[in-house]
């Protein structure tokens, strides 16, 4: 690592694991990986080690944590996330067909981020890199199926059309907004 | 001024009731009308979302699955006698789906601004916290275990006796902890619970503190909602200017204050001693028991761990009285339990009624049948791990006792249903697929029993596999179940076959064996 991908890292763990930052009771830390996360977009490797070391823990113990939860990403997001649900209540409504058009339509397998490719390839986890396509399980609009969230905003009684709609006008927000800032600077 | 009423509720933005409110506010303007928008809690009557009231001489009026664009033509109608709409539902309180409920723990929502401590108070609101304060601890344990209350989560462990353990427990100090890692598809009463009535979960919260004697209160919320996480905050924010938290309840001179921590998208947190662990900022494995949290639980320190809807039954029961509560339900099974109609449902929402009922009754009666409109075929009540039931079994009472008796489980509520295309094989296969996704790891029945199971179902569906082959993979499969049944640590592992094994016994023909082939020998 050269100093210069380690320094951010180390600024992250200052503002975020500092004595202020987890004074409040029910810190730990899972808040401040949260934080980070927030803060970053993702969780960057070279926290790892600075995180261990002001929060007096093993470097095995804060990525045990890190690689545990779901939520937490250890590289930076897509400019869209698109997270369906692939629980039963949306599978009930067709949320594995609709799982299908969404990988026809971003051209992204889902979950690719977290599985490296089978044929060995080199991972390509986004597709286009626009846009990355995740399972959750279950966002609690099991009345309304199939459910998904697109960049943090709920959609519900998904289909193509709806799910195309929702894309481009994600997509389009998201250029707008431009790369976030994570990107730009833990990249 | 008239009031006009969106709910600000993750189903309802989720249809769009954001964009109807900057509608009202536009359309209000353009004809000069003098209204206030209130930012309602959902009703739970999620198929007519967005569902936007208007206050009248008689009551709310509503209009139903509103779109920005209807809005003219709805002021129109309520305000200059224009053509009556077809979405009119008229008065909200008459709609049979909402009136014939027994709504105890959700008497508020949907009616009231779920910020406005104003409204809290007009209804009902501090009154049970007010009396707890007033009342010993022990004798309020006595009354929480005479109300009946059960642990709503699942699990259906008398709340009194937890809290009474935890009062006996000596420590310097206690804690309470609200579950509300909501997890199981098909369940949302927590998530309505903090979005559409949270002060009804801190008051309830604020009770136990003050009945056990814990200080410190941490509500641990699935990130998966985060506008449940927000409405808490910003509710937990005017409580604490209120006086309710703080150094001193409401002026007791108690002390008790609450904080939300969020989870990290792990299913196995949902079990109380996983939760202690990711509360503290470690992985989410699961702890052996005993010791019990109501003994040694967040930090090794006495307990009490309760779900989202079990505290918020608490102020209602301190409020009117253990009688009024135990009045309703069955058997064991004593109140209200919030019921969720989920799925391939064409009226999907929250139905609060007594324990009692059966399925039937709220699937065709509430429900209104399949959303498809095709015949219901399967319905998994209790989350992921809950049985899959028949129609055979759709007449059964809802009640923890009725449901253990035929290896089913009540659960928290949720109902899916699924009509004549599920392929219960295919979910059967989820099943253990979601047990690989999401176990601790912590015990093997379930980290390798789980993936195991994967394997024993793709090979008796290969289309290659002889009648022979499945017939020595339903003997595995039972094998197997009955290990992870048995030996797992929780009800992760532990229940997971619960789907599955349902699933093979009722609906055999879909993993290509005979029912013959598929009975268990067990129960022959």
């Amino acid at each position: 690592l050269t100093p210069h991908a380690i320094a951010p890292a180390a600024e992250l763990v200052a503002r975020h694991a500092s004595a202020e930052a987890r004074a409040t009771p029910g810190s730990s830390l899972l808040t401040v990986l949260h934080a980070i996360q927030d803060d970053a977009g993702y969780i960057p490797d070279g926290v790892v080690a600075p995180l261990a070391k002001a929060m007096n823990l093993s470097r095995a113990e804060v990525h045990g944590v890190i690689t545990f939860y779901h939520h937490f990403r250890t590289t930076p997001p897509p400019q869209v996330t698109v997270q369906v649900c692939r629980a039963e209540s949306c599978r009930s409504m067709g949320s594995e067909a609709l799982v299908a058009h969404i990988e026809q339509r971003t051209g992204c397998h889902v979950d690719a981020h977290r599985h490296a490719p089978a044929d060995g390839a080199t991972a390509a986890p986004h597709g286009s890199g626009a846009v990355g396509v995740e399972s959750v399980y279950c966002l609690g609009l099991c009345a309304v199926s199939p459910a998904m969230m697109i960049n943090g905003k709920l959609v519900a009684r998904v289909t193509p059309a709806k799910f195309d709609a929702a894309l481009d006008s994600a997509l389009s927000a998201a250029s707008q907004d431009g790369q976030p800032r994570a990107a730009k600077e833990f990249a | 001024m008239t009031r006009i009423f969106i709910p600000n509720e993750s189903t309802a933005l989720a249809l769009g009731a954001d964009d109807v409110a900057a509608a009202i506010v536009a359309e209000a303007a353009q004809r000069g009308l003098d209204i206030e928008i209130v930012r309602n809690g959902s009703r739970g009557m999620f198929w007519l979302e967005p569902l936007l009231e208007v206050e009248s001489e008689d009551g709310r009026v509503g209009y139903s699955n509103v779109a920005p664009s209807d809005v003219g033509s709805i002021l129109d109608a309520a305000f200059a006698s224009g053509a009556p709409l077809s979405n009119c539902v008229g008065l909200v309180e008459e709609i049979p789906y909402l009136k014939q409920q027994q709504r105890l723990t959700f008497e508020r929502i949907g009616i009231t601004d779920p910020l406005s401590i104003d409204d809290y108070l007009l209804h009902g609101g501090l009154v049970g916290l007010r009396n707890a304060l007033a009342t010993e601890g022990a004798v309020a344990c006595e009354q929480l275990i005479e109300s009946g209350l059960r642990g709503r989560g699942g699990a259906a462990f008398p709340a009194g006796i937890k809290w009474r353990t935890v009062l006996q427990a000596q420590a310097d100090q206690k804690y309470i902890v609200c579950n509300a890692d909501e997890g199981d598809s098909g369940t949302f009463s927590d998530r309505l619970s903090m979005e559409c009535d949270p002060f009804g979960l801190i008051e309830g919260m604020i009770i136990a503190g003050v009945v056990v004697g814990a200080t410190q209160g941490f509500v641990y919320v699935r990130s998966e909602y985060p506008h449940a996480i927000d409405m808490l905050n910003a509710a937990i924010e005017r409580a604490r200017s209120a006086g309710w938290l703080g150094e001193s309840v409401l002026g007791s001179g108690r002390a008790f204050d609450l904080y939300v921590v969020k989870g990290a998208g792990a299913y196995v947190c949902g079990e109380e001693t996983a939760l202690l662990e990711s509360l503290e900022g470690k992985r989410g494995v699961i702890r052996a028991k005993p010791p019990l949290p109501a003994l040694k639980g967040l930090y090794g320190k006495p307990t009490v761990i309760n779900n989202v809807i079990t505290l918020a039954s608490v102020p209602i029961i301190f409020a009117r009285g253990a009688q009024f509560y135990r009045d309703f339900g069955m058997g064991r099974s004593r109140g209200t339990l919030p019921f969720q109609l989920a799925g391939n449902i064409k009226h999907g929402g929250l139905v609060e009624l007594a324990f009692g009922v059966t399925l039937r009754q709220l699937m065709v009666d509430f429900g209104g049948g399949t959303a498809s409109g095709r015949p219901a075929r399967a319905v998994q009540v209790g989350g992921p791990l809950g049985t899959y039931l028949p129609e055979s079994q759709w007449d059964l009472p809802l009640d923890y006792e009725a449901y253990a008796a035929v290896g089913a489980v009540v659960g928290h509520g949720g109902i899916v249903v699924h009509d004549d295309t599920a392929n219960l094989a295919d979910l059967a296969r989820y099943a253990m697929e979601f047990c690989v996704i999401e176990s601790c790891g912590k015990c093997t029945p379930c980290r390798i029993g789980s993936t195991r199971g994967v394997e024993v179902i793709d090979k008796m569906r290969a289309p290659a596999s002889t009648g022979e082959v499945r017939e020595r993979q339903v003997i595995l499969l039972r094998e197997l179940c009955d290990t992870m049944v048995n030996g797992s640590l929780c009800a992760m592992g532990g229940m997971t076959p619960y789907p599955v094994i349902s699933a093979l016994n009722y609906f055999p023909e879909d993993f290509g064996v005979a029912l013959e082939a598929a009975h268990d020998p067990a129960t022959a």
